[in-house]
C-alpha cells in the first residue's frame, strides 16, 4: 500500500510542487480583484455626476482632468488631420458626402484648427473635432458655408456613451460620430455622411509605397550594374530579406510552386513591414497607426483569403466538404468546423495583426502618460519628473520589443498566408 | 465594473497564452539542443505555433477591450 502512494506521490509530484506556488496566487488574485472593482466603481459614480453636471448646461468650461485611456485611443486613431508640432497640421484633403447634400470638397486645414486638433470653423455643417470630421445633427445650425463655432464639449450618456457636442452662439448641437467602415467596433459607425478623404493612414501608405518603390528600383537597378560584384548598399539590405522569405517561407509551404505565389509574399511582407516600422516613429512623417487599424488588417485578410480559396485545388474543397477515410456520422461534425475554419483563419489573421501593433502603441502611450498621471495633468512638476524618469526607460524599453513584434509580425503573417495557401494547392497523398 | 472584469479577463487571457507559449518556447529549446543542425526549421516552427496560440488569445483580449 505505501508502494503505491509512493508511486502516486512521484507521479503527481509536479501537481503537488504547483500547489505551492497556486495557493498564494489565488489570494493575490482575488486581493487585485477587489481593489480593481472598488476603484472602478468608484470612478463610475465620479463620471455620472460629471456626466450631470454638464447636462443641459453650454458653456465651454474645459475640464482639466486627465484620461489616459481616451488619450490612448484618440493617438491610435485614424485623423483627417496630419499633426506637424504645435499648432501646425499638415493640410490633406477631405471629400464628403452626405444624402441630400452632396459632396463638399475641401482641405483639412480649412478647419483652421488650434488646439488638439480640434477646428474653430464649420464648413456646411461639418467640423474637425480633436483631428476627426464629424458632422451637425440637429436643427438650427447653419448647414452652408462657414461660421466660427466656440468650442466643443464631451457629452456622457446614461450609458456611458462618449457623443460630442459643438457650441456655436452659446447653444449646443449635438454631433454625429465620425465615419468609419469597422461597423463601430472602434468608437465610430456607419452615420449621416460619408468621408472619403486621405485620412492620415492613406497618406502613410502611399509614403510606404514610395519608399518601398524606390528601395526596390535601387536593388533591382544594382543587380544590373553590379553583376557578379557583392551586393552593396540597398541591395545589401532588402537582399537578406528578400532571400530569407523566398527560403524559409516560400519553398518550404508552397514547394514547387512557389514562383506564382512569391510576388504576393513579398509584397505584404515588405507592405506591413514597412508600415509596422513607420508607425514606430513618434512624429512627422511617421505617426501613422496603419496596421493598428482594423479596417486595414480586414482588407489584407480578405486578399490573402481570396487567394488560398481561388487557388484551392480539388483536394482542398475534398478536405472541407467530404473528408477522406471519415465515417459518415462524424463528416456531420467535421465539415461544419471546416467551413467555420474557412473564416477563422482570415479573421485571426486580421486580429493578430491589429492587436499586436496596438497593444504595443497603446503600452508606449500609457508609459508616457505616467508624466502626465503623477504630475497630476501638469500641476505637480515633482510628480512629472519622477514620471518623466520613470516613462524613458520603459517607454525605450517598449519600442525596442516594438521593433521586433514589427519584423515578427510581417514574417508571421507572411509565414500563416503561406501556410494557408500551401495547403490549399498540396497534392494528394496516400497515407489517409 | 464592467470594465474591471473586462481587465480581468484579459488578464486571464494572457495566462493561458503564457503557458502555451513557455510549453512551446522549452520543447524548442530541447529540440534545437539535441539537434542543432535544424534550428532553422524549429525556429519558424516556433514562431508560427506561437503565433496561433497567440491568435487565440488576442482575440479574448480585444473582445475584453471592446465589449463595454
Amino acid at each position: 500500500m505505501s508502494k503505491f502512494v509512493a508511486i502516486l506521490k512521484k507521479r503527481y509530484k509536479r501537481i503537488i510542487r504547483m500547489k505551492k506556488f497556486v495557493v498564494p496566487f489565488i489570494c493575490l488574485f482575488v486581493i487585485m480583484a477587489n481593489t480593481f472593482i472598488v476603484e472602478g466603481a468608484e470612478t463610475h459614480t465620479a463620471e455620472t455626476e460629471n456626466a450631470t453636471h454638464n447636462h443641459g448646461e453650454c458653456s465651454c468650461h474645459h475640464e482639466e482632468k486627465y484620461d489616459p485611456g481616451a488619450s490612448a485611443f484618440h493617438h491610435i486613431a485614424d485623423a483627417n488631420a496630419f499633426h506637424l508640432f504645435g499648432d501646425y497640421y499638415l493640410p490633406l484633403p477631405c471629400l464628403l458626402y452626405a444624402p441630400g447634400k452632396g459632396f463638399t470638397f475641401l482641405m483639412s486645414n480649412d478647419f483652421d484648427m488650434h488646439h488638439h486638433g480640434s477646428g474653430t470653423k464649420a464648413i456646411d455643417g461639418y467640423v474637425m473635432v480633436h483631428g476627426s470630421i464629424m458632422r451637425v445633427n440637429q436643427e438650427g445650425f447653419p448647414m452652408d458655408g462657414e461660421v466660427e463655432v466656440a468650442c466643443y464639449t464631451e457629452k456622457t450618456s446614461e450609458d456611458g456613451k462618449v457623443t460630442f457636442q459643438v457650441i456655436y452662439e452659446e447653444k449646443c448641437y449635438a454631433l454625429d460620430k465620425k465615419t468609419s467602415y469597422d461597423g463601430g467596433i472602434m468608437g465610430g459607425g456607419v452615420t449621416s455622411f460619408y468621408d472619403f478623404g486621405m485620412t492620415k493612414n492613406v497618406f502613410t501608405m502611399i509614403l510606404a509605397f514610395l519608399i518601398l518603390f524606390f528601395l526596390f528600383r535601387k536593388a533591382a537597378v544594382s543587380y544590373i550594374t553590379r553583376k557578379g560584384q557583392a551586393p552593396k548598399g540597398v541591395q545589401a539590405v532588402i537582399e537578406p530579406l528578400f532571400e530569407f522569405i523566398r527560403n524559409e517561407v516560400a519553398i518550404p509551404f508552397l514547394g514547387s510552386k512557389y514562383e506564382k505565389y512569391l510576388p504576393y509574399l513579398m509584397s505584404i511582407f515588405f507592405f506591413i513591414l514597412g508600415l509596422n516600422l513607420i508607425g514606430q516613429l513618434p512624429f512627422f512623417p511617421g505617426s501613422g497607426n496603419v496596421t493598428g487599424n482594423l479596417s486595414v488588417t480586414l482588407v489584407l485578410a480578405v486578399i490573402a483569403a481570396l487567394i488560398t480559396n481561388f487557388s484551392g485545388n480539388k483536394n482542398y474543397w475534398q478536405h472541407v466538404f467530404n473528408m477522406p477515410g471519415v465515417p459518415l456520422p462524424i463528416k456531420f461534425i467535421l465539415t461544419p468546423v471546416e467551413l467555420l475554419g474557412l473564416f477563422i483563419k482570415p479573421m485571426t489573421l486580421m486580429l493578430r495583426l491589429f492587436a499586436n501593433i496596438t497593444a504595443g502603441h497603446i503600452v508606449i502611450i500609457i508609459f508616457v502618460s505616467l508624466i502626465f498621471i503623477f504630475g497630476q495633468a501638469g500641476e505637480n512638476l515633482g510628480g512629472s519628473i519622477l514620471g518623466g524618469v520613470m516613462a524613458v526607460p520603459l517607454t525605450l524599453f517598449m519600442m525596442a520589443i516594438e521593433l521586433l513584434v514589427a519584423f515578427v509580425q510581417a514574417f508571421v503573417f507572411c509565414i500563416l498566408t503561406a501556410s494557408y495557401i500551401g495547403a490549399a494547392i498540396e497534392e494528394h497523398h496516400e497515407h489517409h | 465594473m464592467t470594465g474591471t472584469l473586462a481587465a480581468i479577463g484579459a488578464g486571464l487571457a494572457v495566462i493561458g497564452a503564457g503557458i502555451g507559449i513557455g510549453n512551446i518556447g522549452s520543447k524548442a529549446m530541447e529540440a534545437i539542443a539535441r539537434q542543432p543542425e535544424v534550428v532553422g526549421d524549429i525556429r519558424s516552427n516556433m514562431i508560427l505555433m506561437a503565433a496561433l496560440i497567440e491568435g487565440a488569445a488576442l482575440i479574448a483580449i480585444i473582445l475584453s477591450i471592446f465589449v463595454k
